[in-house]
């Protein structure tokens, strides 16, 4: 099937989508955009997320013709024209990142969750992040990149 | 394999009766893990994403109607002091993302033992609505809508149009036993309401039995030690070792599991202290609330 959606600001079509197929695979294989990552596909571990709708969501639990029509952002669309967003700026001043596969997901839940509430306790960014996984970081200076964009 | 994307409720429902093949599909976070493990291949997604008054709830003849479309982070943030019980299960329901995604109307579909929504859509006695193109409306008790592990009530013509939930009288509780915050499938759970109006106390029990169930017997023992006590009227303290007593009782309504998240002796143990909990906890805001 063909669907068409708009992604970053951007209409897209994709043709010969399977109909079974989830909304990241559709991205990374189809529009060219491998930023969100692909690690568990069972919604556990948060690589996936991209807003639809303005809503953060795991890409892979989103059948792909679900997203017919609709608006997502991806990590890609994150950054602006004058350079990275406030909170991608972050993750990488307070080494935030080591093999990044998580990262994409973090930086979506992180600016949704300050775009909600621009100052955010520890308790309320954890609770924000638990749908978020990192296997090499240890969380410490995700924490710190969050509350660093916080204060940016 | 074919994706239906009806956009109002009468297409949804010839769907479902011309392709009983059709998988209904709304958040996706059961659906799509068994698609992207290759578990399941149905003839068809039927995307329910698109029929907008699943997405709504309103007051309805003194209930809440909750479509089953409306999803946690929806119940959380609109009706969290409405239906507390419910509230509070759907606030332990996997992640923001999930919570964004994931429905009230899905985890009826998928009737796991596990689901959270389940102890408090029992405790709150509930009941679903379901509809088909040829035979119309139906309400099925939500007791009367588990009919084994992960199956339900639901003919193959028929689609959840919704959830009728009475806003409470009295306190509710909600519990739930898993190895960290976020994220879990319940080891045990349970729900917990205090019906003052009826003088009637309402439980379910989650992930300790083939299907979700209520603590019949043991609900109908607090109610009438509390009656018998005139404690329904003076709203005194709860007599020593009646909690415990409750606990004992629904522990004895379970018949739970060995499995990978817990044995069946810790289910059971964890149920008398969660039931004990619950009922001190809501008797004591019933208490406040005098
Ligand atoms: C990472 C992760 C964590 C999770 N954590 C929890 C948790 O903590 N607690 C919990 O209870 N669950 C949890 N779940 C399971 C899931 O999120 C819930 O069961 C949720 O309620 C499913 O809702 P959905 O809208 O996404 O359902 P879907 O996946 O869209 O559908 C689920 C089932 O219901 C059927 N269905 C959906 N809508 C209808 C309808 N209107 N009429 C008829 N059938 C319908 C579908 O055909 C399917 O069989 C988790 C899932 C994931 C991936
Ligand atoms: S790949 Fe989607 S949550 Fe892990
Ligand atoms: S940086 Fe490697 S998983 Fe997070």
């Amino acid at each position: 099937m063909r669907i068409e959606l708009t992604v970053n600001g951007e209409r897209h079509e994709a043709d010969d989508v399977w109909e079974g197929e989830s909304l990241l695979y559709a991205l990374r294989e189809r529009l060219g955009l491998p930023g969100s990552k692909n690690a568990c596909e069972q919604g556990e571990c948060g690589s996936c997320t991209v807003y639809m709708d303005g809503v953060p969501v795991c890409s892979c639990l989103v059948a792909a013709g679900q997203a017919q029509g609709r608006d997502v952002t991806t990590v890609e669309g994150l950054a602006g024209d004058d350079g990275l967003d406030p909170v991608q700026q972050a993750f990488v001043e307070c080494g935030a990142v080591q093999c990044g596969f998580c990262t994409p997901g973090f930086l979506v839940s992180t600016h949704d969750l300050l775009a909600r509430n621009p100052r955010p306790s520890d308790p309320e960014i954890r609770e924000a992040l638990a749908g978020n996984l990192c296997r090499c970081t240890g969380y410490e200076k995700i924490l710190d990149a969050v509350r660093t964009a916080a204060h940016s | 394999m074919d994706f239906l994307a009806p956009s109002t409720w009468a297409e949804a429902l010839a769907a479902k009766a011309e392709r009983p093949d059709a998988l209904p599909v709304a958040g996706g976070t059961d659906v799509m893990v068994e698609m992207n493990f290759d578990h399941r291949r149905p003839g068809a997604l039927l995307d329910l994403t698109r029929v907008a008054p699943l997405g709504e709830w309103a007051f309805d003849d003194g209930r809440v109607r909750l479509g089953a479309g409306v999803t946690y982070a929806r119940v959380i943030a609109e009706l969290g002091s409405t239906l507390p019980g419910l509230a509070m299960a759907s606030r332990t329901v996997g992640s923001p993302q999930i919570r964004n995604r994931g429905t009230v109307g899905g985890n009826l579909g998928a009737a796991s033992p596990a689901g959270d929504s389940h102890p408090a859509l029992l405790a709150a006695d509930a009941v679903v609505e379901v509809e088909s193109a040829a035979r119309g409306v139906r309400h099925v008790p939500v007791a009367d809508f588990y009919t084994g592990v992960k199956r339900n009530a639901l003919e193959q013509d028929e689609l959840i149009s919704a959830v009728l939930i009475a806003p409470p009288s009295g306190p509710q509780q909600f519990c739930k036993i898993g190895t960290r915050n976020a994220m879990v499938i319940a080891v045990s759970a349970f729900g917990f309401a205090l019906h003052p109006d009826r003088r009637a106390v309402g439980t379910g029990i989650g992930s300790a039995a083939p299907t979700p169930r209520r603590a019949t017997d043991a609900a109908a023992f607090l109610a009438g030690e509390l009656e018998a006590a005139g404690l329904w009227e003076s709203r005194a303290a709860l007599p020593e070792g009646l909690a415990a007593e409750f606990g004992r009782k629904v522990r004895d309504a379970a018949a739970p599991i060995d499995d990978v998240r817990g044995t069946a002796a810790y289910r059971l143990h964890t149920l008398s202290v969660m039931a004990r909990r619950a009922a001190t906890w809501a008797w004591d805001e019933h208490r406040r609330a005098a």
